[in-house]
Formats: C-alpha cells, structure tokens, sequence
C-alpha cells in the first residue's frame, strides 16, 4: 500500500473503533449445575465448591458457583456457530482486514475481570464493544494491527458481574507473497537500505563507493586529511582539494550493536563503529563477519566496499585475524 | 566576555498540558492550551505578550499561536536548533531579549504529538538535499539511524573508558521513575520497576535495554519569562534567571560527532556550564536541585561531570552513593524526568525546575532550595541555565 492507500485503509478500520458488536445479547443457558460439572470435568478442576452441594454450603461460596474463569463460556454461541459464523460487526471488521491483505489472525492476549462469583440460576448478558486499534505495528509474524475488543457481563438485574478484554493481531502473513507492485513502480521487492542524498559537497564520495573506492579528502593547500567531507579546509580555508584512497587497514574506536527497532532493509542484530583509519581519520561503517556478541573497542578491522543489497556499496569492515 | 543578563528576566508563568500516548488534538491546540495555561498562572493576559520563542523543530509557527491565543503584536520571535539542545535556549533567547529591552513579556513554548504523530524513534530518511540530510547520509545506509543507537556510541566508549557500568545506568533510571511513580501527572504514575525487570527488557541498542530509553509522548509545555521588575507585581514568585548557556563545541555534528580526539564526554555542555557559572557567580556547590535532561540514562551521568558535581568519568560513584534520591546531594529530575514523566523535549523540565524555586514540585526535597539546575539536550549543540528564587536578587 502507498501512504494514500493507507491512510484510507486506517479511516476505513478506525471508523470501526468504538462500535458495538451487537446490541446486548443474553446468554443461551442460565448458569447451571450440568453445565459447570462438565467444564470443571473437562479442566480437570476438582475444586467440590463445583460440583458438591453439602461441601459447598459449608464454604464462604455457601453454594454451588460456576468456575469465575468459565464466564465466557455462558455467551458463546453454541455448535452450529462453527459451520456458519455470526455476521457482526467484528466480522465485517475483518473482513476489511482481510481484503487488504491482512489475512492472518493471532489471539495475542486476554484479560478478565471478576466481579462477584455467577450462581446456578443467574442469567448472563453481554456486550462487545471494539476498544480500540493500534497503529500500524511490525511484528514477528508480520506487519499488522491489534484489534482489542472489550465484553461486559452482567447479571439479571443488571450488575456487573465480569469484564473481559480480547486482544487480536490482524496481520499479513510474513511469508505471504509481496502484494502485486503497480506498473510505474520500479522500487525493489526487497526493501534495500536508506541511501544517502547525493550533493555538490559528498556526491562525489559516494560515487567512488559505488566504483568500490573508499577516498578520503585532502587539501590542495595544506594536505590535510579530512572526513566527513566539506567544502572548505578548516585548517587553512583553502577550497582547493583532492582525495587518497584508503587502505580501509583500521580500529574500532567505539561501536554499538542495533537490535530494536527493525528498519527494513537492514539484518539485525547490526553492528555500527566509528573506526579509526590507519590515514587518520575516522568513519562509521558497519562491521560484519563476526558474532556481534565478538565485538570490542581496540579490535582491528579491515575494509572492503560490498554490494549490501540490490542499490547500495557500501564499506564493510571484517575483523583482523589475530588483530586484538 | 561575560553576558549581562544575571537577574534581569524571570520565569513567572508556567504549564504543561496532560501527557499522554494520543492527545485526540493538533500540535497547534496542544501549544495553545499550554501557553493559555502559562498566562493563566502569571496573572498575565494574551496581550501582555510581545515575544515568543521555540525549536526549529515545533511545527507550530508562532503567528499561527499567536492569533489562536490572542496575543498581539510581536517584536521578538526566535527558534533555536538541534531538538533538545533547544529546551534551555529558550531561556537563553527570552533572557537576551528581556535584558536588552528586545521584548518585555516573551512565551517558550514547545508542542508535539511525539507518540501519535512523528515518533523520534522511527529514526530519521531524508528526502531533502540540506546540509542536514547529506549529514545523516554518512549514518543512514550503514542502518545508525535513531537516536539511541548515537548516543550508544559515546556510551560504548565512556563505559570502556571509566568505572561506569549498567549499576549507574539503573540507578538513573529507577530514581526517575520512583519520582514518577509519586507525580501523578506522570505517564509512569504509581508504575514501579526493580532491577530484575529492568535487565529482563528488550534490548534497543547496545548498551541500553528499553528503560535506559525516554518516553515518546504527546503534550505541550509553555512557560512565560518578563523582567524581574515586572514579576514582583505577578501572581506568583518569580523564578530568576541567575545565568544561563548555549554551546557548540568545535568540530560538532548533530548527533554523531564523533570525529573529535575523545568522545566520552560532552563539551558543548562544559561551555555551557562555565558560561552559566561565570554570569552568575554561582559554584556547583550553590545549587540544591536539578533538571538534567534525560533521553537516554547515561546523558545524565556526562552533564553531572560538565557542571562540576563530580570530576570527568567520576558520575557513576557520584550516583552511587544516591546523590540524585529525595535526601541526596542533588535531587535531580523530581518530576520523573523524560524517562518516566514524559517526554516534551525538555521543556517540561523547565516547568519542573520553576516548581523547584517556587517549592512547589510534587516531590519537594525536603531542604532549602535556593538554586536549581536546568539543562538541554546533548550529543547536539547544548545549553543550561541557572534559576534561582526572587530572594537572590
């Protein structure tokens, strides 16, 4: 999706945040002991304040009470749900997710909370609402959006007796097949790394890396070294320059290791250093080869300009065998 | 030469909008909200004002806030560069004008959507062929592009170079948090870590796990600085402008300058201080409180050395020994600073300091503060000022 498209698919799902899934809805049963002897059966919840009439009279409950962690199950919809399921709001929701591309869905999370114990014969009602959708997140299983809807329960006179919030991630599945790229739009299937703009005062530093040289500019006047390149020498205010090239022979002076967050284009985790040339002078490269865990201050590297990706030559810097 | 501002200007009004991670409303409303605010709290009207300052990052042009608030005509309107390097140059461009009668009554403002809109940590790509963008070329296509993998270079080095380990690192961040944990302003209000959660973050870059990282935060912080003639007439005490600094060492860059002999230290920073020390007479061991900025924890640690608390690469037993806690040396970042409060680039800082001389900061120390500390980002060209109460003058 370009940044229009997206943005009018966000309108599209934002305009769903807030809605209700449908109007309150009671439960098919009210809460009853046959109901509550299976699940605490099929759980393996042994607990007698379940199942046991005299034993549970005897505890704080002073009854029978549904298992608190059961509460969903009072508003499900029952089997034939499976075959064809409701079309509510939160469906017609992804389906919009869907049409876009974000066919995957993970349940990533729930929390419920109790407000007092459900007895055989309450009557359960409840009410989805959709809470909220996050911005646009990249996950492990793909660029998507959670979708966090919230459930209220209430009993029949209408006290609250649960709130459940559901979280799910809509997402296009990572190893699905790149969307179709439109006719004008030469940009790689791979995303490639960020390039760095080109002018009068560096464009010429950058050619020479595509041509895999790294130079280092020199001044006419006074011959000395300098890098970033500038217009003009700082030593002598000549603007007359040249360049050397360099050996690329160098030392890590400091170093970092990248891990969050992810930009595509770039393999992570990424080690970036400043690393000292044998010349003189400084430059921030990536070093590679080597277990980023490896990495130290004082290391000696050595350079060579790669092709990283389809676009973009690059020094990369590899450790010195025996080079500590 | 030594600036002539000492005791001329004072921060007399002051406010923060709510933080938040979505405001619901434009950068534009948010800065007006605050400046309203800020007047509010002096006793002062729109049409007081006559100077207003800010970053070349807001995206709230001055006219445009102007006509939203209904402040008047201006003669003094200034921006200072470089994000966080900016917080305390607003006191620095209010102070010069007040002090050479540029502008009488002038608005600091800054506003963002930090979290809902354009988040810092998304990192930087440029489109524009400015001498900014060819800068970050040199960074980009090797991947360094957010700011917390900048300010890990220099860490990596400080932390090879001295005794600085991730105790110190931690000790920043827990203390700033307890402070949030009791302001209930904070977006980190009541929400407390120990050192097992801290370790068991996910890393961002080496070395630093996530709550070594500010917040990104949607809010809007303004304050309002007149002379200190005017502000003996306001609603509340002033807060004098005792000296304040802007710096940019030699051989800088924005971010990365990492092309100087050492890089395990801050100079700009130390500029900075000495210019703020000089103009006001003041020593170190005169401040009683502080507002260090704190984007990342170990910028905490550098600034402590570039104001004199300790010796250069001596931060980390100086924190230790829980200097920056309520009944240390030097409570720093009562408000939580932007690791734990929010992140306003600064400017909330500057709110927090004011509360600080006014004894009205929501962790208080428990002391006599007289003199507080107030500084501006660094790894970019930097700044701090000096605020004192109206009984220094």
């Amino acid at each position: 999706m370009n940044p229009e498209e997206t943005k009018e698919f966000e309108q599209k799902i934002h305009a769903f945040v807030g809605r209700e899934n449908g109007p309150p809805k009671k439960g098919k049963d009210a809460v009853n002991e046959p109901m509550i002897r299976q699940w605490a059966e099929v759980m393996g919840d042994e607990s007698p304040v379940y199942t046991d009439k005299e034993t549970a009279k005897n505890t704080t409950k002073g009854g029978i009470i549904a298992p608190p962690s059961m509460l969903q199950a009072w508003s499900m919809e029952g089997y034939p749900m499976a075959g064809s399921p409701a079309v509510d709001v939160q469906r017609s929701l992804h389906n919009v997710f869907d049409e876009n591309g974000f066919t995957g869905v993970l349940g990533t999370n729930t929390s419920t909370e109790f407000f007092r114990d459900l007895k055989p014969g309450d009557e359960v009602t409840y009410h989805t609402v959709i809470e909220s959708i996050s911005e646009q997140k990249s996950t492990a299983r793909g660029i998507g959006y959670f979708i966090e809807t919230v459930t209220q329960f209430t009993d029949q006179n209408g006290e609250r007796v649960g709130k459940q919030v559901f979280r799910v991630l809509k997402f296009i599945p990572a190893d699905a097949p790149a969307e179709a790229s439109s006719v004008a739009d030469d940009s790689p299937a791979v995303p490639t790394r960020i390039a760095a703009p080109r002018g009068h005062d560096n464009g010429w530093w950058w050619e020479a890396a595509d041509k895999g040289k790294v130079l280092i500019q020199r001044c006419k006047s006074c011959q000395t070294l300098r890098h970033p390149p500038r217009p003009m020498c700082g030593e002598c205010q000549s603007v007359e320059w040249d360049s050397i090239e360099s050996t690329l022979d160098g030392e890590i002076f400091s170093f970092t290791v990248l891990h969050y967050p992810k930009v595509p284009g770039y393999d992570y985790p990424l080690c970036c250093a400043v690393i000292s040339l044998a010349e003189g002078t400084r430059i921030v490269a990536n070093v590679v080869g080597i277990d980023t865990e490896e990495v130290k201050i004082g290391m000696k590297v050595k350079g060579k300009v790669e092709q990283v990706d389809e676009k973009t030559m690059l020094p990369q810097f590899y450790p010195v065998a025996g080079g500590q | 030469m030594t600036a002539n501002v000492k005791d001329k200007a004072a921060i007399v009004g002051i406010a923060n909008t709510e933080f938040s991670k979505n405001s619901g409303r434009s950068e534009l409303q948010l800065a007006a909200e605050a400046v309203a605010g800020a007047l509010e709290d002096a006793g002062l009207k729109p049409s007081d004002v006559d100077g207003m300052t800010t970053f070349t990052m807001d995206n709230t042009d001055e006219i445009e806030l102007a006509r939203a608030v209904g402040i008047g005509d201006l003669s003094f309107y200034s921006r200072v560069p470089h994000g966080g390097g900016a917080a305390t140059g607003l006191i620095h461009q209010a102070a010069m004008a007040v002090a050479s009668g540029m502008a009488e009554t002038i608005v600091c403002y800054r506003s963002l959507n930090g979290r809902s809109g354009h988040r810092y940590s998304s990192g930087v790509s440029g489109n524009l062929l400015t001498a900014d963008a060819i800068h970050w070329g040199w960074y980009m296509p090797y991947g360094l592009v957010t700011p917390a993998s900048w300010v890990a270079m220099y860490t990596q080095r400080y932390m090879h170079l001295t005794n600085c380990t991730h105790d110190s690192l931690f000790e920043v961040a827990h203390t700033m948090r307890e402070y949030a944990a009791t302001n209930p302003a904070a977006l980190f209000y009541d929400q407390r870590f120990d050192r097992a959660e801290y370790d068991a973050q996910k890393k961002i870059v080496d070395p630093f796990r996530l709550y070594d990282c500010c917040l990104e935060s949607d809010g809007a912080s303004a304050v309002i600085i007149t002379t200190t003639e005017r502000a003996k007439d306001l609603r509340q005490p002033g807060v004098v402008v005792k000296g304040v600094g802007q710096a940019a060492a030699a051989n800088m860059e924005s971010m990365t300058s990492f092309y100087r002999d050492e890089i395990a230290a801050i100079p700009s920073m130390d500029i900075a201080a000495s210019k703020a020390y000089e103009q006001s007479g003041l020593t170190p061991d005169d401040i009683d409180a502080a507002v260090i900025y704190d984007a990342f924890t170990p910028i905490v640690l550098w600034q402590l050395e570039s104001w004199g608390f300790c010796k250069h690469g001596e931060a980390h037993d100086f924190v230790m020994d829980g200097a920056l806690r309520p009944g240390g040396r030097l409570p720093t970042n009562t408000h939580g600073g932007q690791l734990s409060e929010a992140y306003i680039h600064g400017v909330n800082g500057i709110v927090e300091a004011a509360r600080l001389v006014r004894k009205t900061s929501v962790n208080q120390p428990d002391k006599e503060v007289n003199h507080v500390l107030v500084t501006s980002g660094v790894g970019v060209p930097t700044g701090g000022a000096l605020l004192g109460s109206m009984d220094t003058l």
